[in-house]
Order: structure tokens, then sequence, then C-alpha cells
């Protein structure tokens, strides 16, 4: 990757990091970079719900004096990042792309967003997002849709298009987003970067406003597999203030990237071929193929079971946003009108707040988890999810890793899916079942489809596998064509002059 | 309760337990602070925000369902969804199919017992108050929340239907508060709402195995109200059932000033929970460890410290059943001053004499009494029974050695209650019987009322410094010598 603009030249993780460490660079001359690139380019995709120049600022001219006293300023040092919008930022807006929580301003910072900060990253802003992450668009926010850098009639997907888009723009080298169903894995496929979905517990959730709690999972996104792999260490590891993070030492992971897939058995599941377009079962295969190349023991295996994983996934999920989101009633914060009576206040607070694919999922998981319809719904589902981890136990048995489409389709034109919720459900097809196992899985780059977008390939592993997962993912960067990746190069300010990607 | 019918009940207790902070978040647990000023992000509910369970709860949870004999299991919480302004997630987090305690019983002091069928871990909700003429919802101008209370760790204990009448379920509740004082985990303190009851009354015939239709009354904050509202509640229903009408399942609300209960919602209109497993809290599997660690620290029970009562006072299965010991004892033990009866008894005193001085005299002054050395009072008590003091200068040393502590003798000799030794108390009969010769002869004649007219004579002469003990015995010598 080219590595441009820059002050020391360098735009990725990595790059950024050191010159700012060696003082080739100041903190202060990359985040005012960042912010011109932004303010320039960020009009017409809308990446950015909040731009957080001042904050910014006053961060990195304290770590330019914590470096110029010498001490650590830590790994990240420099380093802009940008975060989900549904990620708590202590004194700034955390709005979850929807009018109920338009104006609430957490008291507290995010586990991440505290671990972000020591290692010395800068958080510039807070990006766009399906309203509470419920969205694979990013057209369900309440505050207007993102765009695709490569094609800004496209969708950038979602729920975290906003991150991905950011990144893929190339406006900063790194950003975080949730992921409950793929909403991070989707859109970066769909923007040609690397998302990655960690371990679930791998991150602590503390902080990020909930969606469905059990699979709700915080991850990066960046160009690079090494990148994403800084980002995931920066922010990985035991929270006490998370019950299900996991309490164990997270592993240097950055030693598996080059360690090669010679004998890594892969395993390429054979079930999503049919559901999805050609370009994007032809990536996973041609993915395998280069694998195998590479050294790996590649095979086909069959798990019947992911395909019951949407169906599992759209009563699970909506059964616990429907209570996660019971809070948003107007008694404390948030949105509230006004009404005689505290009920009737709640549920015009509600009505008004919400908007239309968010009452509907707190309506199917209302329903879900009603009484007489418990067991025949989110029971049922709770058995397939059931299911589906045993159906990954046993492909684990035989593979290390497993490959997969990422996306049914190559990003869509806005507008496409949006009256048809189904349809959009559908473009988590190949994400849910990781969730669902709360095993980690991640997108990297890998084809350009018919129209000239990019398409990811997915690598799973079993949980904690982190290290076998990115030395796949590592492999396949090395192996994939030129001009599949971002960061796009953008004009500097009319519409649609984003559609001919390739970073390279 | 009416002729012919029987009343049944069961009672939720959910009991506030001390621990130091809440339930799922580091806010400090305790009564009274400014409102809304032990609250964070957690217990607020705010968005983003996580529950931590805290450990301490866990354990005084596990330690009342130790002594409630109940099982304890593995378990999983719950969210209990329903909107409602003082509950900041409008979900509690509560357990549901899978409480830590399970199949337990309380003993009661008349020996009934009443089971235990589950004691399960949740958090409490805030407080609203309603402001306007009533205080309640209807009609207020608006209310106000306090967050103080919520995220504190509650234990809610469900009794077996097994209760059969208010005075019953008065003395399940009043037993069940000295188990959650003696386990140390909770004050007990009704009127702070630490303990908080509600009651599911239902009637039916005499003699009929099946149970009536039971209506569940909330809001009950005091022992009188428990009473009250059972009461009310039986011949509300009995009321029903004699004019041939169907008693309707649903939930009630006690009313304190009118003594009534009134419906607050049908079985109809009742909350759909949508229980699910919470799933930002981890099933909890209780090990050896912290089965270990629950039990430590926990008090004598109740039930033993009757029984070492009744061991101490030496009495008959008869006088168990009398009541006049009993209540001394009940006193004793909810004034925490068992232990100083049993201890004094240990150190040579007289068993009765100890419980009745403990539960009349000391429970004036239960805080110092608690403090009174053990030795201290056994040494007074037998000055009393041994006659060098009357019950009425016992009283008055045990008085101020509760107070001010110190040697029962010396507080007798500074009181003046030492010195007048034989020869003095007889010359003072002698003086009384030379002043009053009409009536010493009726006394020698038999008459018996006049013994206490010369007693009295004696005791005034003696400035209370007699004991009257003594004196009746010489008199009594001096007739028989007559």
């Amino acid at each position: 990757m080219s590595e441009r603009g820059a002050p020391g030249g360098a735009t990725s993780v990595r790059g950024i990091a050191a010159a700012v460490r060696s003082r080739e660079a100041t903190a202060s001359s990359v985040v005012e970079e960042t912010l011109e690139r932004i303010s320039a380019m960020d009009g017409e995709l809308h990446c950015f719900h909040t731009v957080m120049a001042k904050e910014a600022l006053a961060s990195a001219r304290a770590l330019d004096a914590t470096i110029a006293a010498g001490r650590d300023p830590g790994p990240l040092a420099g380093v802009p990042v940008a975060l989900k919008d549904n990620i708590c930022t202590k004194g700034t807006t955390t709005s979850c792309s929807s009018k109920i929580l338009e104006n609430w301003v957490p008291p507290y910072d995010a586990t991440v967003v505290e671990r972000l900060r020591d290692a010395g990253a800068v958080v510039v802003g807070k990006t766009n997002l399906d309203e509470f992450a419920m969205g694979s668009s990013t057209e369900n926010s309440a505050f207007g849709p993102t765009r695709n850098p490569w094609d800004a009639s496209r969708v950038p997907g979602g729920s975290s298009g906003g991150s991905a888009a950011a990144v893929a723009a190339g406006l900063v080298p790194l950003a975080y987003g949730s992921d409950t169903g793929g909403s991070i894995r989707q859109p970066a496929s769909f923007c040609g970067i690397v998302g990655l979905k960690p371990t679930y517990g791998g991150v602590s959730r503390y902080g990020l406003v909930a969606f469905a709690s059990s699979l709700d999972q915080i991850g990066p996104f960046a160009c690079t597999v090494e990148d994403a792999t800084l980002g995931l260490l920066a922010v990985a590891g035991h929270d006490p203030r998370d019950s299900t993070s996991i309490d164990r030492e997270v592993e240097p992971l950055l030693d598996s990237l080059g360690g090669g897939v010679g004998g890594l058995r892969v395993g390429l599941i054979e079930e999503f071929a049919a559901d999805v377009a050609p370009s994007c079962s032809g990536a996973a295969r041609a993915a395998a193929d280069a694998l195998a190349a590479a050294g790996a023991k590649v095979g086909e295996v069959s798990i019947p079971e992911v395909r019951h994983g949407l169906p599992a996934y759209y009563v699970i999920a909506p059964a616990e946003a429907s209570s996660n989101l019971a809070r948003y009633d107007g008694v404390r914060y948030g949105l509230r009108v006004d009404a005689g009576d505290a009920r009737t206040m709640n549920l015009r607070t509600r009505g008004a707040g919400f908007g239309a694919e968010v009452r509907r999922r707190i309506m199917i998981g209302t329903y879900a988890l009603s009484a007489g319809y418990y067991d025949a719904y989110y029971g049922q589902a709770q058995r397939v999810r059931t299911l589906v981890v045993r159906a990954f136990e046993r492909a684990y048995e035989d593979f290390d890793v497993l490959l997969a489409p990422m996306t049914p389709s190559e990003a869509f034109e806005l507008g496409a899916k949006t009256a048809n919720p189904l349809d959009m459900y559908v473009s988590d097809l190949c994400a849910v079942p990781s969730n669902l196992a709360g095993h980690p899985a991640m997108s990297v780059p890998f084809a350009l489809g018919e129209s000239g977008l990019p398409v990811g390939v997915q690598v799973l592993a079993p949980a904690l596998r982190e290290a076998a997962m990115l030395r796949a993912a590592a492999a396949l960067e090395a192996a994939a064509p030129p001009g599949v990746r971002g960061p796009v190069k953008l004009a500097a300010a009319p519409a649609g002059a984003a559609s001919d990607g390739g970073g390279e | 309760m009416p002729d012919g019918y029987e009343t049944v009940v069961g009672l939720e207790v959910h009991c506030e337990l001390s621990t130091r902070t809440k339930l799922f978040c580091g806010c400090e647990n305790s009564f009274g602070a400014a409102p809304n000023s032990q609250v964070c992000p957690v217990c607020l509910g705010l968005p983003g925000s996580l529950p931590v369970l805290n450990r301490r709860a866990v354990e005084l949870a596990i330690r009342i369902g130790q002594a409630l004999g109940c099982e304890i299991r593995p378990s999983v919480f719950h969210r209990k969804n329903y909107f409602y302004p003082d509950m900041p997630k409008d979900y509690q987090i509560s357990q549901y199919d899978l409480p830590v305690n399970v199949n337990g019983h309380l003993d009661l002091p008349d020996g009934s017992v009443v089971g235990i069928e589950r004691a399960h871990i949740e958090e409490d909700t805030g407080k609203s108050t309603h402001i306007g003429a009533t205080g309640r919802i209807k009609g207020a101008s608006h209310s106000l929340v306090d967050y103080n209370r919520a995220g504190v760790p509650l234990v809610e204990i469900v009794s077996a239907p097994d209760i059969r009448s208010a005075a019953q379920a008065r003395s399940y509740v009043s037993e069940l508060r000295r188990v959650l004082v003696a386990a140390g985990a909770s004050d007990g303190r009704m009127e702070e709402g630490s303990l908080r009851v509600d009651a599911n009354v239902s009637v039916r015939p005499d003699g009929s195995t099946t149970f009536g239709t039971r209506c569940e009354v909330k809001n009950l904050n005091s022992f009188r109200s428990l009473v009250r509202s059972i009461e009310y509640e039986s011949k509300r229903q009995v009321a029903l059932l004699e004019a041939g009408e169907a008693i309707l399942q649903e939930t009630r609300h006690f009313d304190e000033s009118s003594g009534e209960t009134h419906s607050l919602r049908s079985k109809e209109e009742a909350y759909d929970y949508r229980y699910f497993p919470e799933p930002d809290l981890v099933p909890l599997e209780p090990d050896e460890a912290l089965l270990r660690a629950a039990a430590v620290g926990a008090g004598l029970m109740p039930g033993e410290r009757r029984r070492l009562l009744w061991e101490a006072i030496g009495a008959s299965l008869e006088e168990h059943a009398s009541g006049a010991l009993a209540d001394q004892i009940e006193t004793v033990i909810d004034l925490e001053l068992d232990r100083l009866v049993v201890d004094a008894v240990a150190a040579g005193a007289d068993g009765r004499l100890a419980l009745a001085r403990a539960a009349n005299e000391a429970a004036a002054n239960p805080e110092s009494a608690r403090s009174l050395g053990a030795g201290s009072f056994a040494a007074l008590l037998q000055l009393e029974s041994s006659g060098s003091l009357s019950a009425t200068q016992s009283k008055a040393v045990l008085t101020v050695l509760t107070e001010e502590g110190g040697d029962p003798s010396e507080i007798a000799a500074r009181l003046g209650f030492e010195g007048l030794g034989d020869a003095e108390i007889e010359e003072l009969i002698d003086g009384v019987v030379a002043a009053h010769p009409e009536e010493w002869s009726r006394y020698l004649e038999g008459d018996g009322k006049v013994a206490g007219f010369l007693l009295g004579r004696i005791m005034r002469e003696s400035k209370g410094r007699a004991n009257g003990k003594v004196v009746s015995t010489k008199l009594a010598e001096r007739r028989s010598r007559a």
C-alpha cells in the first residue's frame, strides 16, 4: 500500500505510530491533517455524526507533550481513530443514530475508549450507523445514510457503515464498529477493507450501547490485516466491568501474521455457495485455492446447520433488543415527549424516538418472548443456536479455520432493499453463525465483483483462535489481486467522484 | 376468621441485604442519603452500562438459604421486563426458574413449620414520590424518582401456602426477621423498608383440601398492616363466597388508613414479564469455597437460641406451652439479651430470675444491657437469690450496673442496701411490735391481713434498707415461737 498524505508519509496505523513515536511527525500534525481530510470529504460520504476537532487536537497536543517529556506515548501514538456512534464517549454525544438519543451525552467512556486513549490513539469522531445497529446498509440512520466511497450511489453496508466508509475513504486509518450479526464484516466487505469481529468476550462491551447483548462484540476496521490486528490488540483483554469478558491473557497476535499457512487446515464451507452471488462464492473458492497454493491443507466442509443461523438470529437478536431498548422511556435521559401520565409519556416518546426498523424489531422481540410463544420462538432459536455451536465444534475437529463468502452480494444501491426488510435481513446470512457461536470471524478484501466493487472473503475460527484466523487472513491479503482494497482515491469534493476504487 | 372457613396464606418477603455496595455496581447501599446521590451509570441503567454481580450479596443470599435449610443450587439470572419509571432499565434482574435457594423451611416458635419454596436474588427498584394532594399517583401533579435504592440487593423469600391465620403470618415474618438478622444478612428494619411483605391470601371451607382463588396483597410495611390486611382480605373473600360470588384472582393494594384492600389489577391485566436469561451475566455456580465463605460469620439462629434458653432455665414441657416464659424468651431474643441470660446461668445465676430480669428490667435499656458482663449480672442475681438484696433493691442495682458498670456489691453498698444485719432487723421489729401491740396480737392469733401492715411499718422504719423477705421470715419465726 502506498503511504501518502500524512506528515512523515505514513497512512497506516503502524506507520503513523512509528512516525509519531520517533518524532518524525507530531500527533498534532497527523490529527490536523486528518481533520482537514474529514472536512474536505465527509460532506458527501457522511461517515461522521460528530467530528471531535477540539478534543482531538487537545489530545494530540497532550501526546506531543508526553513525547517531548520523554515518556512513552503508547503503541498507537497519534493514530486517529473513529468510533461507531454507539460506543460511549464521555462528554461527546453518543446518538446511536437515533432521535431518542440525539442529544445524549454519556458521563463515562466505554472501556475501549479508555484503552485507546491509554494506547495513545486520538479519537477524532463518531460515525454513522443503522439506528441502534439494526440494519445492513446504514440507511436506517435517523440522520441520513452514509455512502460507499467506492461508488457513492451504493451503500457502505451496515450497521457500522460510517466506520467502514471512513477507513475505506482514507479519512482515518483505524475505526471501530460493533458486530451483532455481521455489522463489522459485511460493511468491511462492501468497502474493501479488513473488518474483524473478535471472540465474544474478547473485547469489553462496557460502554457499547447494547443491541443484542449475547451477540454484540466490538472490533476494528483497517485497510490491512496488520493494522486491524494492532487495532484489536489495543482494545482486547479482560475487563472486570463486563461479566462476559474472558479473563485470559491476550496472545501476541502480531507474531502470527508472518507465520504463513503451511500445514494450516482450512475448510471451505459448502453451504452458502448456492445462496450468494457468483462473485461472492467465487471469491471464497479463489481464496481457498490461494491458501492451498500457499501451503495450507484445504478441504470442503458441509455444515448444514449454518443455514438455520439467520432465522435463529432474527429471533434472538430482536428478543434481546426488545429488552435492551426498554430503558428509552423518556424518564431519565434522551428524548421525552411529555404527556399527562407516565405511561402515555413512554408511548409517545418511544413512538417519536424510534425509527421504523427499531420499532419492528422491538415488536418481533416482544412477541418472541411473550407468554405462550416463548418456547416456540425464543426457546427454539436458542436450541438452534446450540446446534450451530455443535456443528462448528464438529467442523473444527478437522479444520483450524474455515472460509466462507462474506456477503450474498456486492454493495447494493441506496434504496434497493429498504422496501423489504427481509431482503435486507438476508445480507447477514453468512455472518450470523459466528455471532451465534461467539466465534471470531473477519472479512478480508479478496476480489472485485462485476460492478468493480470489492468483495470480501470471510475467515472463521474457533473461540479464542484469533491467531490461526489472522495467519490465514494475512496469507489471503498477500495473495489478493491488486486493487481490491481501500483506501480509495477520492477527489476532494464533487459527488460521485469515488467510483474507481483501488488503493494499491 | 368467620366460622366454617380456613384462611390460607403464602408470603413473599423482600429482604434488603446489608451489603456495603449495591448488587451490580460499587455504589453505596445505605438508607437515608440525599436523593440520587448514590448512583452511577450502572444502577441508573445508562446506555452501555453492564452489571457485575456483588460476591458479598451472593454470600449473604446463600447464607439465608443455609439458615432456612434450603438446597443451594446453580442458578441463572433472568430479566423481568415491565415498564415502570422507578426501574431504570425497565427490566429487573431477578432469578426465575433457577433460583439459588429452594425447598427450605422455617420452624416457628409454636412448633409449626412453614415451607420455603425459594429464596432468590434480585435487584431493588428506585422509589417514586408522587407530589400532590394524596401522595398517591392518582391526582398527583408530578412524580419524583430517587434511584438511590435502585440496584440494592434483595433476597425474595417465598413461603409455601402453609400459613393458616394472620397471627401465624405475623409469627412467620417475625421469626424470619430474627433469622435474617441473626444471619447478618439484614438489619431487619421494616420501617426503613428493609423487609417488605406481599401476602397471597385465599380462603376455603373447613375440611377442603383444594386451595381457593388467591389474591396478592401488596404494600404491607408493618406487622400491623400484615395482620390487618390478611384479616380484612379473608373476611372479604368469605363474604363473597357466602353471597355466592366468585373471587377474582388479582393483585390488591392495602390502604393503611382505611384498613381495606383495593384491586390494583386483575389476572387479565397482569404483566407479561417476558422473562429470559440475562445475557449480561454468567450463570451462578456456587462451589464449596463459596458455600463455606457464605457460612462464615452467621450468628446462632433463633431456634437454637431458644433451645439454649429453655435449657438454661430448665423448664418443663408444660411450661413451654404455657406462654408466660415463652414471651420472656422471645423478648430477650429480639433484644439480643439471650446470650447474657445463658452466660449468667452458666456463671451460677438462677435461670428464671435471670430471664425475668433480662426480659423486664434489662430490656428497658437493651443497648447498654448487651454490653453488661454476664459475670456481674450473675453476681447481682445471686445477691438477690440469697436474700442479701430485695427484688426492689436488686432492680435498682441493675439499673446502675447497666448504665455505669461496676461491682454489684459495691453498688448495693453505695445505694445503702447493705448493712442491716440480723440484729438491726430484730431491733426494728421490736420497735414496731412495741408501737403496735394490738396489731401484733392479731398477727399472733393468725390474722394474715395484718402481716402486710407490720411488714410495711418495718420496711418504712428501715428506710427501705431491710430485705422484705428476711423481715417476713423473721416475723413468721417469732409467731411460731410465741
